[in-house]
């Protein structure tokens, strides 16, 4: 069972049969595709939905098995499944449990066993996640923020038990990412082989790491706040209900506050935004640095970047409350963190651009979606700044300029990346290429595409149009230009849809068909590309762990005799 | 002399940890990875308990109907007298005492004194059993006898029982998983597992976690009982 490797003396458990090799595995390389593949299962769920949305809203009327209730509830689910179920799972538990051992030099995670436990765990969330759209009444309605009072009140959908299994599915979910997320924070910490120092890591491990510990320390308010309200939904408790009139009649709850709620979920929802945003930071440095041949530019201020906005992003969390009626200087307090973090993040900006100036860039499929995600970042950053300020916060919040803004900034810049690295790391993952000319028609549609959905909804917002409105009617301060948008939007957004077929079907067909690739077809310094094997056997090292003796982003050095210098390379 | 131990003391304790964290391989050197772990759970632990109490601190405050005498609330009524706190005095002191007897548990495993570490774990679990049996006569006094529920109260505010219920419900919950943690590992002692292994380290990770729910007790108890 366990045997103890050459030059580590931690036993390693070996997995015999095929269900504890595949199924109940411990292996860190089999957890990651377990999550990853359930994350994009459930996204792909999410994404269906928001092409129903879509098709409400481009063409009212003409869905009539879409009524409003269902409207609420796509937006509800797809927004809570994008976050949480898609990305922080694909984000950490994918990306963060294949790359951590392997870009560390270590042979697994720290604790194997509670790795493993983590997916089921999530497994189970996901399961809980699904069934609430076959209880009576249907999943919440209540939008991802689950706002209490209305939440559990009547007048909502599923307000019975669609957010219970949501409550109750979060729940869960909050442990089996804090099982993982201990894992990824130790083995970060304990772990590295030798030569390895912190400041030695790739930026991917950074971003995953400072993401892991954030997750920890967010996680636990969301977790309480769902705890809360489901004690007020089936226990009769005020802890988020005031006194109120509900369906003509006095409700029987009394002096509860609804804004701690708002405080527990955003003081969990934002930092949530980093929890997402810090590994892809992480990993584009790393795709364009490879890509571009050039050391990343200034890693330390990279570093120290991620740590700050890590620490800074628990100091703002108001700033989505703007609407709330708190004290005005509150308010202030909250603007004037909001706006501090741009600084770090404008660092890592041009961070990324001045790698890129003078590099010999090479647009392969991963490093598009690299540029792609500058780009479409530095959008959703700059319409942050315009809702960091309260004053013009106000008239924007709740319309679709913040639909547009936290697209922009939170989903299409991480699922970018997403695609990047997939691209990036599948030739190591399953040992093949995919086919080039299908990965950049992906790309450009799907670049392009996501342009066309969502800039026009900028505009839209700063008409007034609200979110979260399944059909607008004939009203007198909405322009006809608006439903000519509207229909735009949710074509785009269509072909964007189809067009993401194309990625699944390049991963699967090169999964059998593609040609095998070389151990490191992009000609990497780090680590995981210089496994004995590809894929990486069990162990990942064979007989001895790797010596790192420089950091990962040694290309193009001067006197080299090739255009870059492995990790393991050892300092003349 | 606070120059002295400002050279002394502290200059090179930061030097130390600064050389740590810029070392390979470990950043906590000698240092079991489950210790490492069950440090970093406890911090995250101690964010769920401080939301707990965030938000019972937060419904104290807009509670609109007024918060019940806690001294009369919990008082125990003795030989025809109310006294205040004595219950909780006694649960309070039976969980300090079981850190102290888990301290040197703790202290006689790394001793590799097997029978002796055994013994004072069973004993740690047995003060942790009492202080279970008396929360659980506590809230049954609380709820047959004085009427407190977590959606109403007698006495007052509504939010008194939820919020009671609900954070010593889960700190209830923390002490009983300490228990059977506790449990285990004692029977893995008794057997000599940790001989074999030659790493009494197991003992100490289920101190830390006992410490803490202790700790957090201390609070909880300043919140509901003190306030
Ligand atoms: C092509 C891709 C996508 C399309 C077409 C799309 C479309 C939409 C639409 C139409 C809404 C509802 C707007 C409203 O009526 O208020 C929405 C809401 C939302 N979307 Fe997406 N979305 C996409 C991808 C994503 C991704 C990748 C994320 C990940 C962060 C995401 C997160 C959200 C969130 C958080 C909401 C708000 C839900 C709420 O208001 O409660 N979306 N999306
Ligand atoms: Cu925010």
């Amino acid at each position: 069972m366990a045997t103890t490797l050459a030059d580590d003396l931690r036993p390693l458990h070996h997995p015999h049969s095929w269900v504890t090799k595949y199924v109940w595995s411990q292996d860190h390389k089999v957890i990651a595709i377990q999550y990853s593949v359930t994350a994009i299962s459930i996204g792909l769920v999410a994404l269906v939905l928001s092409a129903l949305m879509r098709l409400q809203l481009g063409f009212p009327g003409l869905f009539p098995a879409i009524q409003p209730d269902n409207y609420l509830q796509f937006v509800s689910m797809h927004g809570m499944i994008m976050v949480v179920y898609l990305l922080t799972a694909l984000l950490l538990g994918g990306f963060g449990n294949y790359l951590i051992p392997l870009m560390i030099g270590a042979r697994d995670m720290v604790f194997p066993f509670v790795n493993m436990l983590s997916f089921w765990f999530y497994l189970l969330s996901v399961i809980v996640l699904v069934a609430g759209f076959f209880v009576p009444g249907g999943p919440t309605g209540a939008g991802w923020t689950l706002y209490p009072p209305q939440a559990i009140t009547e007048g909502t959908p599923g307000h019975q038990w669609g957010i219970a299994t949501m409550l109750v599915s979060l729940a869960i979910f909050v442990a089996a990412f804090t099982m993982g997320g201990l894992n990824y924070v130790t083995t970060v910490l304990q772990a590295r082989t030798r030569g390895m120092t912190l400041m030695r890591m790739p930026l991917s491990v950074w971003g995953i790491f400072t993401a892991s510990v954030m997750g920890l320390l967010a996680f636990p308010a969301l977790f309480v706040a769902a705890i809360m309200m489901l004690f007020d939904h089936f226990a009769g408790t005020s802890f988020f209900m005031p006194t109120m009139q509900s369906m003509g009649a006095i409700t029987d709850t009394q002096g509860g506050s609804p804004l701690l709620f708002q405080h527990l979920f955003w003081f969990f929802g934002h930092p949530e935004v980093y929890i997402v945003a810090l590994p892809a930071f992480g990993i584009v440095s790393d795709l364009i640095s490879v890509h571009a041949r050039r050391n990343i530019f200034g890693y330390r201020m990279m570093v120290w970047a991620i740590v700050i906005i890590g620490a800074l992003s628990f100091l703002v969390w108001a700033h989505h409350m703007y609407v709330s009626g708190m004290n005005p200087y509150f308010g202030f307090f909250f603007a004037t963190s909001t706006l501090i973090i741009a600084i770090p993040t404008a660092i890592k900006v041009y961070n990324w651009l001045l790698t890129l100036w003078r590099g010999d860039i090479h647009l392969r499929v991963p490093m598009l979606f690299a540029i792609a995600f500058i780009f479409t970042f530095i959008h959703g950053g700059l319409s942050g700044l315009f809702l960091g300020n309260v004053s013009v916060d106000v008239p924007l919040s709740d319309t679709f300029f913040v639909v547009a803004h936290f697209h922009m900034v939170m989903g299409v810049s991480p699922v970018l990346v997403i695609f990047g690295a997939i691209y990036h790391w599948y030739p190591k993952i399953f040992g093949r290429m995919w086919n080039e000319t299908l990965g950049k028609l992906h790309f450009w549609i799907t670049f392009l595409g996501v342009y066309a959905i969502f800039l026009p909804m900028h505009y839209l917002g700063i008409l007034g149009v609200p979110r979260r409105y399944y059909a607008l009617g004939e009203t007198a301060f909405i322009p006809q230009s608006v439903h000519l948008a509207n229909a735009w939007i949710s074509i785009a957004a269509l072909i964007v849809f189809v067009a993401q077929g194309m990625f699944f079907f390049n991963m699967i067909w090169s999964l059998f068909r593609g040609p095998r690739a070389d151990p490191n077809p992009w000609g990497a310094a780090s680590l995981e590309w210089l496994t004995p094997d590809t894929p990486p056997g069990h162990g990942n090292w064979g007989p001895h762990l790797p010596v790192v003796h420089r950091w990962a982003y040694d290309y193009s050095v001067p006197g080299a005799a090739r255009d870059f210098i492995p990790q393991t390379e050892p300092r003349t | 002399m606070a120059q002295g131990i400002d050279r002394e003391v502290i200059a090179p304790t930061l030097r130390e940890i600064a050389a740590d964290w810029s070392a390979d391989q470990e950043v906590f050197r000698h240092t079991h990875w489950g210790k490492a772990m069950m440090w970093i759970f406890l911090l995250s632990d101690t964010f769920i308990f401080s939301c707990f109490l965030t938000g019972y601190m937060t419904v104290r405050a807009s509670a609109t109907l007024p918060w019940p005498n806690t001294a009369e609330v919990f008082a125990l009524n003795i030989g025809g007298q109310d006294i205040p706190l004595v219950l909780i005095a006694i649960m309070t002191f039976a969980l300090i005492s079981s850190s102290g007897t888990m301290a040197m548990a703790v202290n006689f495993g790394y001793q590799r004194d097997r029978r002796k570490t055994t013994a004072l774990m069973l004993l740690t679990a047995l003060f942790g059993l009492t202080f279970l049996g008396m929360q659980a006569f506590e809230w049954s006094k609380l709820i047959f006898e004085e009427g407190v529920r977590p959606w109403s109260n007698p006495m007052g505010a509504p939010q008194f029982g939820a919020a009671f219920f609900m954070i010593t419900g889960f700190h209830g919950l923390h002490v009983t998983c300490g228990v059977i943690l506790l449990l285990i590992i004692a029977s893995k002692v008794a057997r000599g597992h940790y001989d074999k292994s030659g790493d009494y380290s197991a003992v100490e990770i289920a101190g830390l976690y006992w410490h803490f729910v202790d700790l957090v007790w201390v609070f909880i108890f300043a919140f509901f009982y003190l306030w």
